[in-house]
């Protein structure tokens, strides 16, 4: 029995991921998100009289605060299960990816439990969020010199 | 002890099962074998402050229950052999303190139940001890923390995943009493083809199975047909197709005597996707389902191989693939 020979048929054993549902899954989850997201900025807009980029910061704030919630409450990680990237995606997957990890590592302590894992899955979404903003900015800022 | 062939060895004189005992989660306990696990607990953490200190519980209590059973005292126990999944073999270091026994911590991964019980049954045969104690858990939440995600982080698990079990078994191995008896050994050798994808272990441990199956069937000169169970460790239904699939292109066809513990431990509905996985799987279906059947005499003659992917988070980050070992254990009646 080969390397190859044994990964051919191994391959054929795989049950394959529902990968059509799961789109749609994720479609209908992650857009429900966004809707929400818009009828919170319509709200505070509408009702509150907000400013537009007021209205946007409170809408992320609420959307945080909400996914917050049902991951501490144990319901985010199973409506994940069926939504797949339709949560990861919208800000509600990274507030998930936080306060996740700040749950699970609370009994190592605040400072080497929760302080140094809080960011063990959000990490790398800041550290290349960062750069990718530092790219976009010198890219404005050269645009603009030439333009 | 006799080498028989190229790694099968004879445990020449008698070494039996004096005692044996399992503990299991609420998960464990809701599925198709939840009626013979005779220790269980709906709380995850077994009264426990965290998880790890559930697994090292379940093992204290394994141990306890099984020396109650075997109406010995831990003083006559020359030495434990345990093992789980946690880092440094956490379960067990914190699980036999207060015992008072002699202890080897063993880190096998998966595979780590029958590879306690052949370094016991060395002992044994070799004239080294007359009672050893063999022991292995793993727990879901724990593993989980160590090995993937937080449990509240919301992912998708893919069809090839398996769900750690919840569970740990002991087994009481004894000079000239108890039975079942091991008759013959055959440790693992490490086989690695090449698979990176850590959710899809069964297919990383596939390989060392067939290997140690095979190599035992040629080094005894018998075929499935000379037993009357045949169960690996936690392939699961990936990892189980795959060996039924290479024993046959073999000429070794097990047809329905061939089982895995990982599929015997959760059924459909439970959402396990591949099967059962963890030192505490093997562990868990072998002192809470195989053992009282052999007692009872369901099974006369069973090869148990427990099977483990001996992956490091780190190595696999570093683009190295998952080695697997499986080790052999024959039980006869």
């Amino acid at each position: 029995m080969n390397t190859e020979e044994f990964k051919s048929v191994a391959k054929t054993k795989e049950k394959k991921s529902p990968t059509l549902k799961n789109c749609v899954f994720a479609f209908i989850i992650g857009g429900t998100i966004c809707v929400l997201g818009q009828a919170l900025y319509d709200m505070y807009t509408g009702v509150l009289n907000l400013e537009a980029d007021i209205a946007q910061v409170f809408s992320s704030i609420s959307l945080i605060f909400l996914s917050a919630l049902f991951t501490g409450i144990g319901l985010y990680d199973k409506i994940a299960k069926i939504a797949g990237a339709g949560t990861l995606v919208p800000i509600t997957g990274f507030a998930n990816a936080i306060v996740s990890s700040a749950i699970e590592f609370k009994k190592e302590g605040i400072i080497l439990g929760v302080g140094v894992k809080i960011f063990s899955i959000a990490g790398p979404v800041i550290v290349y969020g960062t750069f990718a903003s530092f790219i976009y900015g010198l890219n404005y800022y050269i645009t603009k010199l030439v333009v | 002890m006799k080498k028989i062939g190229k790694r099968t060895f004879k445990i020449e004189n008698y070494v039996g099962v004096s005692g044996y005992s399992s503990i299991v989660g609420d998960k464990e306990k809701k599925g198709p074998l939840g009626h013979c696990f005779e220790n269980y607990s709906e709380d995850e953490y077994f009264g426990q402050e965290t998880f790890e200190k559930a697994e090292a519980f379940m093992q204290r209590e394994v141990i306890r229950d099984v020396i109650e059973k075997a109406k010995t005292k831990p003083e006559d126990i020359d030495f434990i052999y345990a093992g789980d999944l946690l880092n440094q073999c956490t379960g067990s270091n914190y699980g036999v303190g207060g015992f008072d026994i002699s202890y080897f911590g063993v880190y096998g991964a998966c595979s780590t139940m029958a590879e306690t019980l052949i370094l016991a049954s060395i002992s044994i045969d070799g004239g080294f001890a007359e009672k050893t104690l063999c022991v292995t858990s793993s727990h879901f939440c724990a593993a989980e923390r160590q090995f993937r995600f937080p449990l509240e982080y919301g992912a998708q698990r893919s069809s090839t995943a398996q769900w750690t079990v919840t569970g740990a078994g002991g087994v009481l191995l004894s000079k000239n009493e108890g039975f079942p008896r091991i008759t013959e050994i055959s440790p693992g050798v490490i086989c690695d083809k090449k698979i990176t994808d850590i959710n899809n272990m069964g297919t990383a441990m596939a390989p060392a199975a067939i290997q140690t199956l095979i190599s035992f069937f040629e080094d005894t000169g018998t075929t499935p047909e000379n037993y009357d169970l045949i169960l690996t460790g936690d392939l699961g239904h990936v990892g189980h197709e795959i060996v039924s699939d290479f024993l046959k292109r073999e000429n070794y066809d097990a047809k329905n005597k061939y089982h895995d513990c990982g599929m015997l431990i959760y059924d459909h509905s439970q959402d396990a996707h591949s099967g059962g996985s963890g030192c505490g799987c093997s562990a868990s279906v072998l002192c809470g389902f195989v053992l009282p059947e052999m007692r009872k005499r369901t099974y006369k003659n069973v090869l148990f191989v427990a099977t483990g992917a001996l992956m490091s988070p780190t190595m696999v980050l570093q683009g190295e693939s998952i080695p697997g070992i499986a080790h052999l254990v024959r039980f006869e009646v």
